[in-house]
């Protein structure tokens, strides 16, 4: 399989839109899943959708966690403190921008690189030039 | 009188109730340098954590009746109030793990543990326009008051009053965490939500004895 992407952001609507158009890039060969939103759907963060996520996004070559901001930091490393020892090992929290990242990991992801070489690639597409000059 | 598990709870259930009343008011601070969330999160929490423990029933074990707090917070409040309110209580709950009644001495255990989750969790220091602003000169008023030989109720009242002050003293700060930092300078001349709440939850405390 591949490294997974958990793509955690306040909105619903926009981690399951990033998981869309990073899945697009990568037509299902890489594990994306959206944890956005609360429970209930409304904005803000779950701790409990982002460790269901982590388990759904896990095959076992590990799991880059992306997020937008604010609490999302904090929810995911407390998500991360949560996991048993051998699998927090495989899992890395990004600071990624999240578009550009989430897009960046897929593809790396889909070629079959590991867990470092997906967070250093998604890490970069802070850099990452959108053509507009100037 | 020590804290027991019936007086932990009376105060759980004073917090929720002002949580509850001051939800708009929260909301219109955050709102102000935020996200407009504060205060339907923290009533979501507590009414969460009410809900809880009148359901399983508190156990006699006050650490644990705190780590039930937390952990319900933690899933339930949605923003960064969450996390940190969460590992408050959590750390306050394992710092006190066991205990069935709580002795002043306990009571300045908790509020230092939970002081020390928060920081460790939003990686913030007082200065910054936090919930930290009010917590971290209540507690060193509670310890101050215990060395001067007041007693818990005195105590208790000096803290809330410290955490009032650090509440006020965040409205010329500039935001430098959360959300409020996105405002830059215009984060200023604003009471902080979370400080705000903060106070609101150690008064609730002064108001019990």
């Amino acid at each position: 399989m591949a490294v997974g992407l958990v793509i955690v952001s306040h909105s619903q609507r926009l981690a399951e839109g990033v998981a869309e158009l990073a899945g697009q890039m990568t037509q299902g060969a890489v594990k994306i899943v959206a944890a956005g939103g609360t429970d209930s759907g409304e904005l803000g963060t779950s701790l409990e959708k982002v460790q269901r996520a982590l388990e759904a996004a896990d095959s076992g070559d590990g799991v880059l966690l992306l997020i937008d901001l604010g609490s999302a930091t904090m929810v995911a490393q407390m998500a991360l403190e949560a996991l048993p020892e051998e699998r927090r090992a495989r899992v890395l929290l990004s600071d990624a921008p999240l578009v550009e990242g989430a897009v960046v990991a897929a593809v790396e992801a889909s070629i079959g690189s590991d867990l470092a070489q997906v967070a250093a690639t998604a890490k970069d597409a802070v850099t990452m030039d959108k053509g507009v000059g100037g | 009188m020590a804290v027991d598990s019936a007086a932990m709870l009376a105060w759980l259930e004073k917090v929720a109730g002002r949580l509850h009343e001051q939800r708009a008011y929260l909301t219109d601070l955050d709102a102000a340098i935020g996200d407009a969330d504060h205060g339907v999160n923290m009533d979501r929490g507590f009414t969460a954590v009410m809900a809880k423990l009148q359901a399983e029933g508190a156990p006699a074990d006050v650490g644990a009746i705190l780590k039930t707090v937390g952990a319900t917070l933690v899933s339930t409040v949605g923003g960064a109030s969450g996390p940190l309110y969460g590992t408050a209580f959590l750390r306050a709950g394992m710092a006190l793990a066991g205990k069935t009644a709580l002795e002043p001495d306990d009571i300045e255990d908790g509020l230092k543990a939970a002081l020390e989750g928060i920081k460790a969790r939003g990686k913030a220091q007082a200065g910054e326009k936090t919930m930290i602003d009010a917590l971290e000169p209540a507690v060193a008023a509670f310890s101050a008051a215990l060395a001067a030989g007041k007693d818990k109720r005195a105590a208790l009242a000096a803290t809330a009053d410290a955490a009032e002050e650090g509440m006020r003293a965040t409205i010329p700060l500039l935001a430098t965490k959360g959300r409020a930092s996105y405002l830059g300078e215009r984060s200023r001349d604003h009471q902080d939500p979370g400080a705000t709440s903060a106070a609101m939850i150690l008064r609730a405390a002064a108001d019990q004895e």
